[in-house]
């Protein structure tokens, strides 16, 4: 009987330690609510807005290269 | 073509997609105060890697200027140092502001940090030098003589003064929260990328730095 008695105190004293050890904190909330995706959406789009703007600036210097050899 | 030799443009573009993607989604193992800004590792670290990258291949045209008094490897040289720079000062500011999050302010005097920007200085000078010489040749047999030098005192500078004391840097000294991120292996598979994609951006701007001066040399010529 003593033995199950400390076994169930052992049980619920550790219980809040097991429930919490939560390791680092990370945005687990952020993730759960697919906000995460809000910023991966706004990166890309500077990303890729960068992109066209280089490869816009490449046909224009291109074009450049074409003239001055023409000449 | 107007897209002549652009493959490895593509690459960039897809490897810097994957980047963002895989960086922001991907698992990362949990540390105490990094937390989720263990991810700059994708950002911040790749712009030194690129900076050195570029300066490490501008330094290379300047010994091939030396040998051989090809124009191209002068302009080469410092377009690839233009570039190197901003990838180091955007490495230097974001290193600040991760600072700020985890050893408590942007500039703690840290040995990584002052020598980096000790480095910045020195590349700098590199820059005053070309501009106050006005003969082309001139200025180019100096200025090469000077960017080896700058780039042989960058090394011991960024990777062996840092590491002979304590530092709060990675890889330097001793470090609170980042003993082992070099042995995650789900992170390797976004830095390694991330490091080449983010280089080859920098290789990018410097092909298109190096086409404009050509265009503006011909213009001059005329």
């Amino acid at each position: 009987m003593n033995r199950v008695l400390h076994f169930v105190w052992f049980v619920l004293l550790s219980w809040p330690l097991a429930a919490q050890d939560p390791g680092a904190e990370m945005a687990d909330v952020l993730r759960s609510n697919g906000k995460i995706f809000t910023v991966v959406a706004v990166v890309g789009i500077v990303l890729v807005g960068l992109f066209v703007y280089l490869f816009f600036t490449e046909r224009r210097l291109a074009k450049l290269e074409n003239r001055l050899k023409n000449k | 073509m107007v897209l002549k030799g652009f493959w490895w443009k593509i690459l960039c573009m897809a490897l810097l997609s994957y980047t963002i993607l895989a960086g922001f989604l991907g698992v990362v193992p949990r540390r105490f105060i990094l937390n989720e800004s263990i991810r700059n590792l994708y950002f911040h670290v790749p712009m030194w890697f690129g900076m050195i990258f570029l300066l490490l291949a501008s330094s290379v045209a300047s010994i091939l200027y030396l040998k051989k008094g090809k124009n191209r490897h002068d302009r080469f040289a410092s377009q690839a140092a233009n570039t190197g720079i901003v990838f180091g000062i955007l490495g230097l500011v974001t290193g600040m502001v991760w600072a700020k999050y985890t050893w408590g302010s942007y500039w703690s005097g840290d040995p990584k940090q002052n020598a980096s920007a000790i480095g910045m200085l020195i590349y700098l000078a590199y820059f005053v030098l070309r501009g106050s010489l006005e003969d082309p040749q001139k200025k180019a047999r100096i200025s090469a003589v000077y960017n080896i030098f700058a780039f042989a005192m960058l090394i011991p500078l960024l990777f062996i003064l840092p590491r002979l004391t304590d530092s709060l840097h990675p890889g330097n000294g001793g470090n609170p929260g980042f003993n082992s991120y070099d042995l995650d292996s789900n992170m390797r598979k976004v830095f390694y990328p991330a490091v080449v994609g983010w280089t080859l951006l920098g290789f990018w701007i410097t092909d298109i730095r190096i086409r404009i001066s050509k265009i503006e040399e011909a213009l001059d010529y005329e």
